[in-house]
């Protein structure tokens, strides 16, 4: 069999692996799935009066909703991340992963296999927010093409934070240590477009607000989602910071993972 | 053929030498024991050939490849089961041997044909729908070592495979391990006990503070350790010292009123002593036999007892 194939092959049994823990550790799974969902209905219910009329400036024929629900989707993504990072962490103080690594397998198909189910995890998780977020009166204008790039947009993102997730789980050793690791990508998320316009933020924090990962991807899904206009510094600032977040990931991911693992 | 060959092999963590300058030489379809306390080197040396840890310094082939060019195909010729269990606790006993099958890249009915037929070997049929948790320790370690024999490696690695087993969980660990190189494995095993490796072992190494200090059959070994002794218990200080002259050997405890005569704890040698001391009229009160342990053998072979518990693995 050549190295490529059965490199999928490792990584399609790890994945079957994965899935099977998360439904064996139901209640993890369906708390992963609860929160941003809280999340969405408390920034709506509760502090949306206030944020909304705060935000008609900027977005006069917005509902607060339609600028919310994305950056809520963007959110769930960066949320999954510490699932992701826990997942892994505890996975890897477990005396399988040894057998494992003294097995004629693909390396790296622990961490492919870990992320394959993380990306599914997530986007199931996206589906069930945009579907509370149409139900709370969420309405995207979105041509079918653009669906498809929104689609393709959030996946490309979940495959970076989640690969950003193995590398906490994997440098955290500790399921504590992984899981405020993974506090970074909740933060980043509160500090973006995600709730509030930058614009309505003091200069540095608006600078940073405008640079780090979530903003440059909230605003183009934004965008694809309710036919606005995308600048094309976000595109591109948006797409530059997944494919590097994957590539930092993934490789060092891999570094860490394979080096002799010392007790 | 060799299965197993090391020179010179050497670990250290920090400056701490775990492992200092090995030569193993394991033929194959025969089982090979590495006996030693906690701390002597044993995991280390499984780790390394097994390819989990790298060495530092000298050489090693396993199953016909180079340990540090070719890793890939030991692991395709090994197995592996650790001191620690490696099973997945989250899938249950069935689902961890049809997830070996998938990684062994066997199609799904030879899959399930051989998950079955382990489970029936290694009586876990009862089992099999049942997550690891509710197994026992004895029943963990069958499964573990099921796992193991997906892959029909023909080098396996049993680090420590009975240590906090009960007694019949150890025999039938140790009935699976002779059956399993009367079908051509090579087997190394780590062990603590000097009666598992004196039962299984065709050939033993002794493993302290990382240096081997003896290698050699079982029966080689055991005729290098004087630990075997009669110990004889009288009523009275006149029946002792009668009984140390009309020996001429032994050790004298005077307040406990015993004497021990070294012998080779055959029924000859225990019949030769107690018939010289009839001969003398000496009255024996009690007699007691002592054959030789672990703790023996490492008195023996390198002077200090085995009760330093080390700290690294």
């Amino acid at each position: 069999m050549s190295t490529v194939s059965s490199a999928l092959r490792d990584s399609a049994t790890m994945l079957r692996r994965d899935i099977r823990h998360s439904l064996r550790n139901l209640s993890v799974t369906l708390s992963g799935l609860l929160v941003p969902i809280i999340v969405l209905l408390l920034f709506f219910y509760v502090f949306g009066g206030a944020i909304g009329a705060g935000l008609g400036g900027v977005a006069p024929s917005f509902a607060y909703i339609d600028y919310l629900a994305p950056g809520i989707i963007i959110f769930t993504v960066g949320s999954g991340c510490a699932t992701t990072a826990l997942n892994l962490c505890m996975d890897l103080s477990e005396g399988i992963i040894t057998r494992f690594r003294t097995m004629a397998i693909f390396r790296a198909s622990v961490l492919t296999g870990q992320v394959l189910g993380s990306l599914i995890r997530t986007l199931i998780s996206v589906g069930l927010i945009i579907g509370v977020a149409l139900l709370m009166g969420f309405r995207p204008t979105a041509t079918p093409i653009a669906w498809i790039e929104a689609l393709g947009l959030i996946a490309l993102f979940t495959l970076a934070i989640t690969w950003m997730g193995v590398v906490f789980g994997l440098v955290g050793k500790t399921p504590a240590g992984a899981n405020s690791l993974s506090l970074i990508f909740q933060l980043l998320a509160f500090t973006s477009s995600a709730l509030v316009s930058p614009d309505s933020m003091p200069a540095t924090v608006r600078w940073f607000a405008e640079y780090q990962p979530f903003t440059p991807v909230i605003d183009t899904l934004r965008g694809l989602l309710l036919g606005t206009p995308i600048s094309g510094n976000s595109v591109v600032l948006a797409v530059a910071w997944c494919i590097g977040l994957i590539l930092v990931g993934y490789f060092w991911a891999r570094a860490v993972y394979n080096r002799d693992p010392v007790k | 053929m060799t299965m197993i060959e090391t020179h010179g092999l050497c670990k250290a963590f920090g400056d701490h030498l775990v492992l200092d300058s090995i030569d193993l030489d394991v033929a194959r379809a025969t089982i090979f024991a590495l006996l030693g306390p906690n701390g002597a080197g044993k995991t280390t040396t499984v780790q390394i050939l097994s390819t989990l840890l790298r060495a530092d310094g000298g050489e090693a082939r396993v199953a016909g490849h180079d340990l540090a060019r070719e890793p890939g195909a030991v692991r395709a010729a090994i197995g592996v089961t650790g001191q620690f269990s490696a099973v997945d606790t989250l899938l249950t006993g069935e689902e961890n041997l049809l997830l070996m099958a998938d990684l062994h890249h066997l199609d799904r009915r030879e899959g399930r044909r051989r998950a079955t037929e382990l489970l029936e070997r290694f009586e876990l049929v009862e089992a099999a729908s049942k997550t690891p948790a509710t197994y026992s320790g004895g029943m963990r370690r069958r499964l573990d070592l099921a796992m193991t024999l997906v892959g029909d490696p023909r080098l396996i690695f049993l680090d420590e495979p009975t240590t906090g087993l009960d007694p019949r969980s150890r025999h039938m660990m140790w009935q699976l391990i002779r059956d399993l190189v009367a079908g051509g494995v090579t087997i190394l095993l780590t062990t603590q006990y000097l009666e598992e490796a004196d039962q299984l072992a065709d050939r033993i190494a002794v493993l302290d503070r990382g240096k081997l200090v003896a290698q050699g059959t079982p029966d080689e070994l055991k005729r290098r350790i004087p630990g075997g002794h009669i110990s004889l218990r009288f009523a009275d200080a006149q029946g002792l010292a009668a009984a140390a002259h009309a020996l001429g050997q032994g050790a004298r405890d005077d307040n406990e009123l015993t004497l021990q005569v070294p012998t080779d704890s055959s029924v000859r040698s225990l019949r030769a002593v107690l018939d010289r001391l009839d001969d003398e009229s000496i009255a024996v009160n009690g007699v007691s036999i002592h054959t030789p342990d672990l703790d023996d053998v490492f008195f023996a072979l390198t002077e200090h007892p085995t009760t330093q518990k080390g700290s690294v693995r």
